[in-house]
């Protein structure tokens, strides 16, 4: 879907997606659909600024995101900078012998000790790792460390790859759909993996602030306390999530003009939401999922769907859920069917994975 | 008003010291033994541990531990959030899942692995244990950041979105482990500070 965060948006808009065709006959069905990054293009747009085989793949894209960032905020990290960086799997294709780098560099704090050096960011990198809510997480972790004055700012990233490793599992739970991915529609038929990484600068100061700026006003998480890989069947933990962040919000669901939903196409997941979205009285509310359009991309979903939130609320454009045709679970919800303009102030953002964990945070928008 | 810490643990060595005394130890064991002695020991009646991999069963065992200790074995829901740390993820479990994969002759992933290869499992096991419909976050770091994980906490508190929270370190790689968890109160004697937190830990 492109290198910048207006190329995604732009092709979202135009009902462009970035999902292709993956044949292999260890898959189930023989085949799935996902989107890939062009890595020779990273390659060659890293080399115009540095040696990209001193970095591993996901490196060189979280560089490359949180560089965009820093130039187009002009800001620099100090003391009271923070770095969060989400992520499920992080330099997970290292484990692979064919894989030139060191398996060491699987470790976590490995992948946050190269991004903070790289930017001379004072502390260690604060790093998250809580399945697929881990992006949208970090904006609300990042939120907090605000509230609490242990930073001023706070360069948060996500990122993950697409991997063998990834395919293999999902497919062991026969959990991927053979053709693009249908978020909410009866014909679903299983997820579709993408990869991705995104960087956004969230701030407790007003000056400089771009066009497309929101206001955090509140988050919330919590767990299904239910089953580790499946979600909860009345959406207890989604349901609470939303409700914990509407409190802190000072807003009910008449406040909300948007959704951007998880919506993964697994069968139980999409029903599960649309049961938590209707006991929180958003029934009536319009809805999306983005993983029509780049599949899901794990620990880099929920900050990637925030951002492109941002641009929704800034175009005032509420973009098609991608692949929907016919309402397939059992509460009522409003899946948008096709791209339309609409006057939009607020929107919620949810998130749900494995682990029984669900996180809502709740935005608005900053210009008038 | 800042809150309290009202019990801790550490579970190390083939040892288990609850607020600082030793209250279970089986030195010749492995880690998972270990972690079974632990578990008979214990007598949660939870068959669902044996299921688990090494980072949910030690998790599960520290929570288990803690709660006990404050009476909180019940089926009721608790208002406690969960904040975890480690050092290396889920990385043992990936390892297994990765070996699964390497060989095209012998490819046999397993969804049961797979599932763990995401720390925050632990959290889920500990949360379905104990009915903590709460806030959790894993976060991964190359030490244990009292810092970090007691101003976290602190947030989670101040901000109204728990009445108490379970927090610490649980880690599991291929050749060692270690836990440090404590439980935050609106009462009791040790105060919630990151100085204090760092020196509990040091205290195996």
């Amino acid at each position: 879907m492109g290198f910048d965060t207006k190329s995604l948006i732009d092709g979202i808009e135009a009902g462009k997606h970035g999902l292709s065709l993956l044949k292999d006959a260890r898959l189930v069905e023989g085949q799935t659909y996902c989107s890939k990054i062009n890595h020779e293009e990273v390659e060659k747009r890293f080399s115009a600024f540095d040696d990209p085989k001193q970095f591993t793949r996901l490196e060189r894209l979280l560089i490359l995101a949180i560089r965009s960032v820093l130039e187009q905020s002009g800001i620099r990290p100090d003391t009271r900078t923070g770095l969060i960086i989400s992520t499920t799997k992080g330099n997970i294709d290292v484990l692979d012998p064919a894989n030139g780098f060191q398996a060491d560099r699987a470790y976590l704090p490995a992948l946050g000790k190269v991004i903070q050096s790289y930017f001379d960011f004072k502390e260690d990198a604060v790093i998250i790792s809580n399945a697929c809510v881990s992006g949208i997480l970090a904006l609300s972790v990042a939120k907090r460390f605000i509230n609490i004055e242990k930073y001023d700012q706070v360069i948060v990233c996500a990122g993950d790859l697409l991997s063998d490793f990834i395919l293999s599992g999902f497919n062991s739970f026969q959990a991927l759909s053979n053709e693009p991915c249908r978020p909410y529609c009866k014909n679903r038929k299983g997820i579709n993996i993408g990869e991705l990484a995104a960087a956004v600068l969230v701030t407790k100061h007003k000056e400089g602030l771009a066009e497309e700026a929101l206001r955090a006003l509140g988050t919330g998480s919590a767990n299904d306390a239910n089953h580790i890989s499946g979600p909860s069947r009345t959406g207890e933990g989604l349901f609470r999530s939303i409700t914990s962040a509407m409190k802190e919000s000072g807003l009910d669901a008449s406040g909300i003009h948007y959704i951007s939903a998880h919506g993964t196409a697994t069968d139980f997941n999409d029903n599960m939401e649309a049961i938590a979205f209707h006991r929180s009285g958003l029934g009536q509310c319009p809805l999306n999922s983005l993983k029509g359009y780049v599949g899901h991309t794990l620990g880099a979903s929920g900050l990637m769907e925030a951002i492109v939130g941002m641009h929704s609320l800034n175009r005032n454009m509420l973009f098609s859920s991608l692949g929907f045709q016919e309402s397939g679970v059992s509460e009522e919800i409003a899946v948008i069917k096709e791209t339309r303009s609409a006057e939009l102030r607020t929107f919620l953002k949810t998130a749900s994975g494995f682990g029984g964990v669900n996180t809502a945070a709740i935005f608005e928008k900053v210009k008038h | 008003m800042a809150d309290f810490i009202s019990s801790y643990c550490h579970i190390a060595q083939n040892r288990v010291l609850l607020n600082g005394n030793e209250v279970f130890s089986s030195p010749d064991e492995d880690a998972l033994n270990f972690l079974k002695s632990t578990y008979q020991w214990l007598k949660p009646g939870h068959p669902k541990f044996f299921k688990m991999d090494g980072l949910s069963k030690l998790a599960f065992i520290a929570a288990e531990l803690l709660l006990k200790e404050e009476g909180l074995i019940s089926e009721k829901e608790k208002d406690i959030a969960v904040v975890l740390s480690n050092k290396a993820s889920s990385l043992d479990t990936d390892r297994k899942h990765q070996e699964s994969i390497n060989d095209a002759e012998n490819y046999y992933p397993s969804p049961a692995v797979f599932v763990h290869t995401l720390p925050n499992i632990c959290i889920g096991e500990i949360s379905i244990r104990h009915k903590l419909y709460s806030e959790n976050v894993f976060f991964v770091s190359d030490g244990f950041q009292a810092a970090m994980i007691s101003n976290y906490s602190e947030a989670l508190l101040k901000l109204g979105k728990t009445q108490r929270v379970l927090a610490g370190w649980v880690d599991w790689d291929s050749d060692s482990f270690e836990a440090f968890l404590y439980l935050t109160n609106n009462q009791g004697a040790i105060a919630h500070e990151a100085e204090i937190v760092s020196n509990l830990y040091q205290r195996k």
